[in-house]
C-alpha cells in the first residue's frame, strides 16, 4: 500500500492509505483516547471519545480511514473538553465505584479519566439501578460498569461461531446482555479475554478478577513527580500571616482525614505556616475566625452534613472537596440505587438483628433527618476545587493547599491521580 | 428461512400468540444458527414485539405533547379504570395490556389510540367506558375503530396544487416509454428535487449515484416510518395517493435500475396496509409492477411491504436498512451512502414517501409547471400536517413561501405563542419570528408544524420531547443515550423550581456537545429544540429560574430531599 500523507493538528504525518486513524495517529506520536476501537475490529463509533474534526467537521476518529489531504484536529481545546465531556457521561450514567471495582488500576476508562484530568463530573450522577448477573458459568457482567461499547458484542464468539454478548432494549435502557447458554460453552481462555477486552470493569471471570495486585497493574506504572520539600515553605512564613485552614468529615470514613496526617512529620512543618482551625485534628468543634480554606471529606447524607457544609461555605473563602464521597457521593452513595424507604427497612426493621414484628425505624427530633440519597458537596454549596481519590495520597493534598495558600507548583504523579 | 425475514416471524408469533415466548426465540435462534441473546436483543429493540403473555386487546395510547394537552391524563385514567389494568403491565388481564407509545400520526385527532392497531381517535373518558364496553361485548375491531383519515384542509389553486389533484394511475409512468433514464433524471435534477423527509439532499445526486454504481442488485426503499411527533403527513399521502407514491418508486427504479423495492411501513399505520397492497396488486395487473414493465424489455421491478414494529430511530435511513436486514435498527457510522453500501450491502436508494410522490408528479406534469411554483430554491407545494392549538387540525399543502402567519391564519390558531417547525428534533419558534417563510431560504419545515398557545407550559413541551428522544434513542453512542437522560434530569429541575441561571446556560453547553458527538440524526438534534426555546423564550425562563444563595451559590431544596425520610417516619410510627 502506499503511503500517504495528512495533518493532524498542523503537523503533517504520514501512514498507509486507509489505515484507521486511531492507528495512523499512534504511528506519528500522537494518541486519539478511544474506548470501542479495539485493533483488528470493525469501527464501532459507539463510545465517541475519539471524537475528532476532519476538515472541520466533528466525526468519530475510529471510523475514519486516512487518506491524502485530510485535515484532522485531535488535540484544540473544544475537542479535548468534548472528550472529557463524553466520559465524564460515562461515569454518570453508570454506577462506576472505582474503589469497590475489580477491575481498578486495569481498566481503559478509568485510565482515560486520569489522562483527561476528569476531577469531578460536570454532569449529575444518575444512579439508575442496575444489575450484576453472577448466573453465566464463568462470567460476571456487572451493568453498573458497562458502557455499551458493544466490544465483546464483536469479539467474543463461540467455537462454532455464536455470539454470546448482545444489545438488549434501547434506548435508555440498552444493555448488554449475555447467552447464558452460549457463555457455558466458552473455554477459559476465551473468557479472560472478554474480561480483558472490556474496556471497563463489566465482564469479570469468576476467580480471575483478583489474578493481578493492586500497584501492579496496567496503569499503575510510577512516573516521576514533581514536590517541593516542606521545609522550603519557610522562607514565605516570615513575610506571610498564618493561613487559617479547618477540615470536617461529612458522610465519610475520616480515611481522608487519616490520609491528611500521612505527610507524618512534615506536619510539623505545615503548622509553622498554616493554623488550624474548625476541625478534627484540633478539636475545635466552632469557627472562632474565618478562615481562608475549608478541606471537606464526604458527601451529604443528612440534613446535619449539609448544615455543617453551609456554614463552612459562609466561614471559608475557598472549599475543597477530598475525595470521592465529597467529589460526587463515593461509596456511601451505593444506596442511591435504591429507594430510601428499602434501605432503612434493610437496616432496621428486616435486618437479621432487628425485633421481630419491628416497626419502628429511630427518630428523634434532635437526630439529623436522612436525605432521600446522598448529595455530592458542589450540589449544596459552591465548590472551589476538588481532590479526587479514596482517599487522596497525602502529598496531594498537601499540594494543592499549598498551591491556592502559596501559589506553589506541583504536579502530581500518574499513579497518586487516582479514583480508588 | 433467512435473516431479512426475521422482523416477519416474529410479527407472525407476535399477532399469533399475543408474545414472543422464550420457545419461539429458541426455534428462530435455532432456524438462523444464531445465539438467543441476539433475536432477543431485536425483540426487545421494538416496543410492539412483546416477551411476556399479553391481553387479547393491545391498547397502545398516544403520549406525545399534542395529546398530553389534549387529555392524555384523564384517558389514560379512563383506560385503567373501565379495563381494571396498569399501563405497561403485563399479566393482568385475559382481555386487556395497556401500554403508552409516541406518536402514532394522529396528533390532528388527539387523544388517539391504537387497539390491536385500529385506531380510535378524539378520545374522551365516555368514549373510553363505551369501546371498553363493546370490546367485552366481543363487537369487531373493524367495526367500532375510527376512521384515520386526515382531513385536507387546505390546498393551493388549481394551477399551484401538485400532490392533492387528480390522480390517474400510470400517467407518469406512460411517460417513461418515451425518454431513457438519463433523461427522466435529468427532469428530477432540474425540478430541483430534495428529500422530503427533512434532511433535503438532492434526490437527483442520491439517484444518480446510485444508478452509477456497478451493484449485482439495486434496492428502492420508500421510508414510510414518519415517526416524528406531530407528523401525519405521510399517512395522507399514503391514505390517498398510494399510487403516486409507488409510481414515484417505479421510476427511481427505472433511472437506478433496482428491480426490487421496500416500503417499510410504521406498524402503527398497520391499518393501511390493506389499501398498499391492494395498489400494488392493481399495479402489478396492469404491467406496472412485475417484469417488462410497460413492455420496456427488461425493465423489471416488484415491490414488498415490510411492516415495522415500533422504533423512531428506524426513520434514520441506515437504522431503516438495519432493520429490514432483520437486525436491530441501530443507525450505522456514516462511512457511506446507502446508494455506495444499503440493504445487504447494495446499493440502495432511500426515499421518503413525499420525495416519491413528488417524482412522480414532477414527471407528470413536467418541470415548467413545478417550476412555476414555490421559491427560487424551493420548487412546488409542501405537505404538512398541523395540530396542536389550532381549530383546523389536519393536511396543508402548501406552496413554498408561505409564512407563518398565513398559516397560523389558515389553520385557526387561537394565540400561537409557541411553534414546533418539523417536530421535536426540529425547531421551535416564537412570535417574532412569524412572518419567516416557510421554504429552503428561509425556515425549511420536514412536514410538521405543532402550535402551541400561550396558555401551554413550555417546561412540559421540552420534558415530553426529552422524554420521547430519552426512549428513543437507538442506545448505542454514548452522547445520545446518556446526555438525553442527563438533559431529562435538568428539566427536572426546572420543573422543581430550583433551576439557575448556570443551569439554563449548562443545558446549552451539553447540547452542543451532543450535537458535535452523537452517531446519527437523533443525538445530533435532540437537544435542539430545548437550547433553541431557551433563547427565544428568554422571558419564560427568566421566570423559572431563581437567584442562587448568594453565599451558597448554589441552590438546593432540602425540603424536597428530606421528603422521603419524613414521610416514611410518619408511616412507620
Amino acid at each position: 500500500m502506499k503511503n500517504i500523507s495528512f495533518k493532524i493538528d498542523g503537523r503533517i504525518c504520514t501512514a498507509e492509505k486507509g489505515l484507521n486513524l486511531i492507528e495512523a495517529a499512534k504511528q506519528n506520536g500522537i494518541f486519539i483516547p478511544t474506548l470501542c476501537h479495539f485493533k483488528h475490529l470493525n469501527p464501532l463509533g459507539t463510545c465517541r471519545v475519539c471524537t475528532v474534526k476532519l476538515n472541520g467537521k466533528a466525526v468519530a476518529g475510529c471510523t475514519i480511514h486516512v487518506a491524502d489531504g485530510m485535515d484532522i484536529e485531535v488535540n484544540t481545546p473544544e475537542l479535548l473538553d468534548t472528550r472529557k465531556a463524553i466520559l465524564e457521561m460515562m461515569f454518570v450514567e453508570g454506577n462506576h465505584f472505582c474503589p469497590s471495582c475489580e477491575k481498578s488500576g486495569d481498566c481503559s476508562m478509568q485510565n482515560l479519566g486520569y489522562e483527561t484530568g476528569i476531577k469531578y463530573t460536570r454532569f449529575p450522577h444518575l444512579f439508575i439501578d442496575r444489575i450484576t448477573d453472577a448466573r453465566p458459568e464463568r462470567i460476571v457482567v456487572n451493568q453498573n460498569r458497562c458502557i455499551k461499547c458493544k466490544r465483546c458484542i464483536e469479539e467474543v464468539k463461540t467455537f462454532d461461531g455464536y455470539n454470546v454478548f448482545c444489545s438488549i432494549n434501547k434506548g435508555n435502557k440498552t444493555m448488554v446482555a449475555i447467552d447464558y447458554e452460549q457463555e457455558a460453552k466458552l473455554s477459559e481462555l476465551q473468557a479472560v479475554h472478554a474480561m480483558q477486552i472490556c474496556p471497563t470493569g463489566s465482564i469479570l471471570v469468576k476467580g480471575k478478577s483478583f489474578s493481578k495486585p493492586f500497584g501492579d497493574r496496567q496503569f499503575d506504572v510510577v512516573t516521576e513527580e514533581k514536590t517541593l520539600p516542606l521545609s522550603a515553605l519557610k522562607k514565605s512564613r516570615i513575610t506571610n500571616k498564618k493561613k487559617i485552614v479547618a477540615t470536617t468529615s461529612l458522610s465519610g470514613c475520616f480515611g481522608c482525614h487519616m490520609s491528611m496526617l500521612d505527610i507524618d512529620l512534615g506536619i510539623l512543618d505545615l503548622f509553622e505556616v498554616v493554623e488550624f482551625n474548625k476541625s478534627p485534628i484540633t478539636d475545635i468543634k466552632n469557627f472562632s475566625k474565618h478562615c481562608d480554606i475549608g478541606l471537606i471529606e464526604g458527601g451529604c447524607c443528612n440534613t446535619h452534613n449539609i448544615e455543617v457544609l453551609r456554614e463552612f461555605r459562609k466561614n471559608c473563602d475557598i472549599l475543597i472537596s477530598v475525595g470521592e464521597c465529597a467529589i460526587w457521593g463515593g461509596l456511601p452513595a451505593m444506596r442511591n440505587t435504591f429507594p430510601l424507604e428499602e434501605c432503612l427497612k434493610e437496616s432496621y426493621l428486616d435486618s437479621m438483628t432487628s425485633e421481630e414484628n419491628e416497626t419502628i425505624i429511630p427518630n428523634h427530633e434532635e437526630i439529623p433527618k436522612i436525605l432521600n440519597k446522598v448529595y455530592p458537596n458542589h450540589e449544596i454549596v459552591k465548590i472551589d476545587h476538588h481532590i479526587p481519590g479514596c482517599p487522596p495520597d497525602a502529598n496531594h493534598i498537601w499540594n494543592v493547599v499549598k498551591n491556592i495558600l502559596f501559589q506553589e507548583e506541583f504536579s502530581i504523579a500518574h499513579p497518586k491521580y487516582k479514583y480508588d | 428461512m433467512n435473516r431479512t425475514g426475521l422482523l416477519n416471524k416474529l410479527w407472525e408469533f407476535q399477532n399469533k400468540f399475543g408474545y414472543i415466548s422464550e420457545n419461539a426465540i429458541a426455534q428462530i435462534a435455532q432456524k438462523l444458527n444464531v445465539s438467543k441473546i441476539e433475536i432477543e436483543g431485536i425483540v426487545s429493540f421494538y416496543h410492539f414485539l412483546h416477551r411476556k403473555p399479553t391481553g387479547k386487546y393491545i391498547i397502545y395510547l398516544n403520549n406525545s405533547i399534542v395529546s398530553e394537552f389534549k387529555g392524555f391524563e384523564q384517558i389514560k385514567a379512563a383506560f385503567e379504570k373501565e379495563t381494571g389494568c396498569t399501563f405497561g403491565c403485563y399479566d393482568e388481564n385475559q382481555l386487556f395490556t395497556l401500554f403508552e407509545t409516541s406518536c402514532i400520526g394522529l396528533s390532528d385527532q388527539e387523544p388517539a389510540a391504537l387497539i390491536n392497531f385500529f385506531p380510535f381517535t378524539n378520545l374522551t373518558p365516555e368514549k373510553v367506558k363505551t369501546i371498553i364496553q363493546q370490546l367485552k361485548n366481543g363487537n369487531s375491531l373493524r367495526f367500532i375503530s375510527s376512521n384515520p383519515t386526515s382531513k385536507i384542509q387546505y390546498i393551493p389553486a388549481d394551477n399551484k396544487t401538485v400532490f392533492y389533484r387528480k390522480y390517474e394511475m400510470g400517467t407518469a409512468l406512460k411517460k417513461l416509454k418515451n425518454h431513457t433514464p438519463d433523461d427522466i433524471l435529468n427532469i428530477i435534477s432540474v425540478a430541483n428535487l430534495e428529500g422530503r423527509g427533512g434532511a433535503f439532499f438532492p434526490t437527483a445526486k442520491k439517484w444518480k449515484s446510485c444508478k452509477e454504481m456497478e451493484s449485482s442488485k439495486k434496492y428502492i426503499i420508500c421510508n414510510a416510518d414518519e415517526g416524528e411527533p406531530g407528523t401525519f403527513k405521510d399517512k395522507s399521502l399514503l391514505n390517498n395517493l398510494p399510487g403516486l407514491m409507488i409510481e414515484g418508486m417505479i421510476i427511481s427504479a427505472y433511472i437506478s435500475g433496482a428491480a426490487y423495492g421496500f416500503i417499510y411501513l410504521r406498524a402503527e399505520y398497520s391499518y393501511l396496509l390493506e389499501k398498499i397492497e391492494n395498489t400494488l396488486r392493481e399495479f402489478q395487473a396492469n404491467n406496472l409492477l412485475g417484469n417488462d414493465i410497460l413492455g420496456i424489455p427488461k425493465f423489471n421491478f416488484n415491490i414488498q411491504v415490510q411492516l415495522g414494529a415500533g422504533a423512531y430511530v428506524c426513520g434514520e435511513e441506515s437504522a431503516l436498512i438495519e432493520s429490514l436486514e432483520g437486525n436491530r435498527g441501530e443507525a450505522r457510522i456514516k462511512k457511506h451512502f446507502p446508494t455506495e453500501y444499503g440493504y445487504l450491502g447494495h446499493s440502495t436508494i432511500v426515499n421518503n414517501v413525499e420525495t416519491f410522490a413528488m417524482a412522480a408528479r414532477i414527471i407528470e406534469l413536467g418541470t415548467n409547471f413545478i417550476s412555476t411554483i414555490g421559491t427560487p430554491e424551493s420548487k412546488g407545494t409542501k405537505v404538512l400536517s398541523i395540530s396542536g392549538d389550532v381549530a383546523k387540525p389536519g393536511i396543508y399543502e402548501i406552496e413554498w413561501g408561505m409564512t407563518v402567519k398565513e398559516i397560523l391564519h389558515l389553520c385557526q390558531a387561537t394565540s400561537p405563542h409557541f411553534v414546533q417547525i418539523s417536530g421535536p428534533s426540529g425547531i421551535c419558534i416564537n412570535e417574532i419570528e412569524f412572518d419567516r417563510k416557510i421554504c429552503k431560504e428561509d425556515l425549511i419545515c420536514a412536514g410538521s408544524i405543532m402550535v402551541f398557545n400561550n396558555f401551554r407550559s413550555i417546561t412540559k413541551i421540552l420534558e415530553n420531547y426529552t422524554k420521547f428522544f430519552k426512549e428513543e434513542s437507538c442506545g448505542i453512542c454514548t452522547p445520545c443515550r446518556a446526555g438525553n437522560q442527563i438533559l431529562h434530569e435538568k428539566i427536572k429541575k426546572i420543573k422543581k423550581g430550583i433551576c439557575t441561571a448556570q443551569d439554563l446556560e449548562e443545558i446549552k453547553e451539553w447540547g452542543q456537545i451532543m450535537k458535535l458527538t452523537s452517531r446519527c440524526g437523533l443525538g445530533q438534534f435532540s437537544a435542539n429544540t430545548l437550547v433553541m426555546a431557551l433563547d427565544k423564550f428568554e422571558g419564560y425562563f427568566n421566570q423559572k429560574i431563581i437567584k442562587a444563595n448568594e453565599s451558597l451559590n448554589v441552590e438546593f431544596d432540602m425540603e424536597a430531599a428530606v421528603c422521603n425520610y419524613d414521610s416514611l417516619i410518619k408511616d412507620t410510627q
